[in-house]
C-alpha cells in the first residue's frame, strides 16, 4: 500500500521525453506502403471521377459510374463479372475452407504418423508461382497431351472426362477448384495452428464428461477456432474479389469461353489496359477497381462491425 | 564540399548524356508485335541494314501480340516508345496519325513502291496523306499434310461438298484429326475460320464495301453462311477442341496427327521449322464449281515513325530503306508468308509461299471484314467477331444468333454514311 503511493509520488513529476524512436523505425514501413499503397489507392479512386472530355481529362463527377451501371454493353459486361465473381467465391467458401478444417483436424489428431509431410505437401501449391499452377493445370487438363484423359481411362472413367477449361457450363468450376488446390494450405495451417492452441485441459474436460470423438470437435473445438474460420473467410473474401491472375494464365485475358470465367479482375485488366483490338480506358478501368475496392470494403466492414463484434471469445 | 558534390552532380547529369550523345551512334528502337519474328530481324534483317549505314544503330523491341496495341499507345502518350512503331493496318493506326502519333510519310522516298492498295491500309480517309510504309500481307487458305492425302487418296478439294466430303474421308478413315483447329483462345475460329472462308460467301471486296456503306446486315444470307459452314466444321475437329489452344492446333499438325490446317501465310516458317513431312495448300474452296474464288489476302504490317523520336532524321533513312525492293526482297525470304506489298516484284524461293501468292492470279483478294471502318468503335467488332465464331463452333451459339449480336453490336455506335 504505502509502496505504491511512494511509487506514484515520485513518477509524477518526471517528464516524459518525447519517443523518437516510435516514429523513426516506424518510419520505413510507413512510407514505402504510403508511397506504393494508399497513394496509388487514393490516385485511382481520384481517376474515376475524371474522364477525356474533348481529349482532355476533366472532372466528370460520378458520371462514369452511371455509364457503367446504365451502359448495356458494360453494364452486361459487370455483372457477368460480378456473378461469376460471386460464384468463385461460393465455391472457395464451400470446397476451399470446409476442406481445410478437415484436413487441419486431421492433422491435430495426435499419433498421425506423416503428419509433418502431408502438412508440408498440402501447403506446397500455396507456394508456387500461380504461372507455375496455371500452366501445370492447363496441361493436366489438355484434352491432347493432358494425363486427366489417360488416368480416367485407367479407371474406367474416360467417359466423364470433357474439356472442362474449354466449355461455358464448367470452365469456371474447374478454375475455381484449380484456385481451391492452390490455396487450401492457407485454411489447413491457420485452422490447425488455432486446433494446437486448445489447451489439453478442456478436451481432457470434455473427455471426462464423456464428449469424445465427432461430438468434441463439433461442441468443443469447432467454436473455439471460430475466430479463425472468421479470419479464414475474410482473407477468402479478399482474395477472390481480387483475384486475376490464375485465370489470366489459365484462360488469357479473354476470360473465355464467353465470358463464362471473365471475373471482376479480368475484366479490370482488359478494360485498364486493353487487349488486342480493344483501346485501354484507364477512366472505365479506374471506375472499376473502385467499385472493386468497394466490394472489398463493404465486406470486411460486414465481418468487422457486425460478424466479429458478436463472435464469443474464449479465454484460458 | 557541397561546391565539389555540386559539380560531380552536373558533370553526372548534365554533361554525361550530351558527351555520350557525341560519342555514340543514333539509336533505333523498333516497337513491334512479331515477337516469333526477333531472331530474323536481330541475325538477318538489321545487319543488312547496319552494314550500309554505319552509325546508325538499331534494335527491335517486340511484345506479346495481344498488349502491343494498348501498351505502344501508352508509351507514345508518355513520350517513351522508340523511333519506329510497327503499324497494325486500318483503324488502329489511323487513329495514332489523328492524334498526331505518327508521322505523315506520303513524300518518304521510296513511297512511289507502293500501289494505292497497298497503301489503303495506312492511308487517310480522304487518301492523302499515308502514315505508314507497308510492309507485308498476309493470306488465308487451309495449309494440308501431303502424306495424309496420299494416303487416303484424296484430291485437294474445290468446292465446299468436296471439303466436307474429304473431311467425312478422313474421320471415317481415323488414322488423322480432319481439321487442326481449337477454340479456346477463341481468335483462330474467326481469323483462320470466319475471315478465312467468308469472302467467298460475302464476295470479297463487294461484300464488305456493302457492309460499310450499309447496303448489307451481317445478318443478310451471305455473311451468317460462312457461320453455317463453321458449325459443321465441329464434327471434324480434334477431340476436346473446346480447350485446345493455338499451340495445341499448330503442334497437332506439326506432329502429322492432322491432315488439314486452318492457316494464314505467317504460319509457312515456323511450319516448316517444324513439320517433317511434305505440306500443300489449297484456297477457301468455292460453293459451286467454277465460282470465282476469293481470298483474304490482308494487308497486315507496315512501319511507321513516332512524331515525337528523337532520331527522326536516321529513322527516315531506315523507313526509306524498308520502303526499297532490296528489303522486300530480304524480308519476303526471311519470313515466307509475310508477302511484300512492294510493287516491284520479289522472287521468293519457297514453295509453299509461292502456292499462297499464286492464288492471287485467278481468285479476288479482300482484307478482312472487321479491319477498316467498322472495327473502329465499342464493342470492337473484330474481338465480337472471335468470340461469335467460337460460340458457333462450340455449338452454344446458332450462325443467325452469332450475326444477329455482331450486327446488335455495330448498330449500337456505327452508322453508315447514306
Amino acid at each position: 500500500m504505502s509502496d505504491t503511493e511512494i511509487a506514484d509520488i515520485e513518477a509524477a513529476p518526471v517528464k516524459r521525453s518525447t519517443r523518437w524512436h516510435i516514429a523513426v523505425f516506424l518510419a520505413p514501413a510507413f512510407l514505402v506502403y504510403t508511397a506504393v499503397m494508399i497513394l496509388p489507392l487514393i490516385e485511382t479512386l481520384r481517376l474515376s471521377l475524371f474522364n477525356m472530355v474533348e481529349g482532355q481529362l476533366a472532372f466528370v463527377g460520378l458520371n462514369n459510374f452511371k455509364v457503367l451501371f446504365s451502359d448495356p454493353r458494360l453494364s452486361a459486361d459487370f455483372w457477368n463479372a460480378l456473378s461469376n465473381n460471386v460464384v468463385f467465391f461460393i465455391i472457395h467458401m464451400l470446397v476451399q475452407n470446409p476442406v481445410g478444417i478437415a484436413i487441419a483436424a486431421m492433422l491435430s489428431v495426435p499419433n498421425l504418423r506423416f503428419a509433418a509431410f502431408y502438412r508440408s505437401a498440402i501447403f506446397v501449391p500455396t507456394l508456387l508461382s500461380f504461372v507455375i499452377v496455371g500452366f501445370i493445370w492447363k496441361l493436366i487438363l489438355s484434352p491432347i497431351w493432358g494425363i486427366a484423359p489417360g488416368l480416367m481411362d485407367l479407371v474406367g472413367l474416360k467417359s466423364f472426362f470433357a474439356p472442362w477449361l474449354g466449355k461455358p457450363d464448367t470452365a469456371l468450376l474447374a478454375v475455381s477448384l484449380i484456385s481451391v488446390w492452390q490455396y487450401v494450405g492457407i485454411p489447413m495451417m491457420l485452422i490447425y495452428a488455432a486446433l494446437l492452441n486448445i489447451p489439453d485441459e478442456v478436451l481432457e474436460a470434455a473427455e471426462c464428461d464423456g464428449i469424445t470423438g465427432w461430438s468434441q470437435f463439433w461442441k468443443i473445438k469447432l467454436p473455439l477456432i471460430l475466430p479463425s474460420i472468421g479470419i479464414v473467410s475474410v482473407l477468402t473474401f479478399v482474395g477472390n474479389f481480387n483475384a486475376f491472375d490464375l485465370i489470366y494464365t489459365v484462360q488469357g485475358a479473354l476470360a473465355g469461353p464467353n465470358g463464362s470465367t471473365d471475373i471482376l479482375g479480368t475484366l479490370l485488366y482488359r478494360t485498364f489496359f486493353g487487349f488486342q483490338n480493344q483501346m485501354g480506358d484507364r477512366s472505365m478501368g479506374a471506375t472499376i477497381a473502385a467499385v472493386m475496392f468497394l466490394i472489398i470494403l463493404a465486406g470486411v466492414s460486414l465481418y468487422l462491425f457486425v460478424i466479429q463484434r458478436r463472435m464469443r471469445r474464449y479465454q484460458f | 564540399m557541397t561546391r565539389i558534390l555540386k559539380g560531380m552532380l552536373f558533370a553526372t547529369t548534365v554533361l554525361a548524356p550530351a558527351g555520350l550523345v557525341h560519342a555514340a551512334d543514333a539509336q533505333l528502337t523498333i516497337e513491334s508485335w512479331r515477337n516469333d519474328d526477333l531472331a530474323i530481324w536481330h541475325e538477318k534483317i538489321i545487319p543488312a541494314f547496319q552494314a550500309k549505314n554505319p552509325g546508325i544503330k538499331v534494335s527491335f523491341a517486340p511484345m506479346a501480340p495481344t498488349e502491343y496495341n494498348s501498351a505502344v499507345n501508352a508509351k507514345l502518350e508518355a513520350g517513351t516508345a522508340g523511333d519506329l512503331i510497327t503499324c497494325r493496318p486500318f483503324d488502329l493506326s489511323l487513329a495514332m496519325f489523328q492524334k498526331g502519333q505518327l508521322a505523315p510519310l506520303s513524300d518518304l522516298p521510296g513511297m512511289e513502291n507502293f500501289s494505292d492498295v497497298a497503301k489503303s491500309a495506312w492511308t487517310t480517309d480522304d487518301g492523302k496523306t499515308t502514315f505508314c510504309v507497308p510492309m507485308a500481307s498476309v493470306i488465308h487458305g487451309f495449309i494440308y499434310n501431303k502424306k495424309a492425302f496420299e494416303e487416303a487418296g484424296v484430291q485437294v478439294p474445290k468446292t465446299e461438298d468436296e471439303f466436307f466430303a474429304m473431311l467425312e474421308k478422313f474421320k471415317k478413315d481415323g488414322n488423322y484429326i480432319p481439321l487442326a483447329m481449337g477454340t479456346k483462345d477463341q481468335w483462330e475460329a474467326a481469323t483462320m475460320g470466319y475471315y478465312n472462308i467468308g469472302p467467298n460467301y460475302w464476295k470479297g471486296e463487294e461484300g464488305r464495301k456493302a457492309l460499310i456503306s450499309g447496303k448489307e446486315k451481317l445478318t443478310d444470307a451471305q455473311w451468317v453462311e460462312p457461320y453455317k459452314a463453321l458449325a459443321k466444321w465441329k464434327s471434324y475437329l480434334g477431340d476436346g477442341f473446346e480447350a485446345q489452344t493455338y499451340p495445341d492446333s499448330q503442334n497437332l499438325f506439326t506432329l502429322g496427327r492432322a491432315a488439314i490446317y486452318p492457316a494464314g501465310s505467317w504460319e509457312i516458317a515456323p511450319f516448316k521449322a517444324q513439320a517433317d513431312f511434305e505440306m500443300g495448300a489449297f484456297p477457301p474452296p468455292v460453293k459451286k464449281a467454277g465460282d470465282t474464288c476469293y481470298i483474304s489476302d490482308h494487308n497486315d504490317i507496315g512501319l511507321g515513325l513516332n512524331a515525337k523520336g528523337k532520331n527522326q532524321e536516321a529513322a527516315k533513312k531506315f523507313l526509306a530503306w524498308v520502303a526499297s525492293p532490296e528489303f522486300a526482297e530480304l524480308y519476303a525470304n526471311s519470313l515466307p508468308g509475310f508477302f511484300s506489298l512492294n510493287s516491284k516484284p520479289v522472287k521468293m524461293t519457297d514453295g509453299l509461299a509461292q502456292e499462297f501468292v499464286s492464288w492471287r492470279q485467278n481468285c479476288k483478294t479482300t482484307i478482312r471484314p472487321s479491319a477498316a471502318i467498322v472495327g473502329r468503335g465499342q464493342p470492337n467488332l473484330d474481338l465480337e467477331m472471335w468470340r461469335v465464331s467460337a460460340n458457333v463452333i462450340n455449338g452454344t451459339q446458332t450462325p443467325e444468333q452469332a450475326a444477329a449480336e455482331t450486327q446488335k453490336g455495330l448498330d449500337s455506335w456505327y452508322k453508315p454514311a447514306k
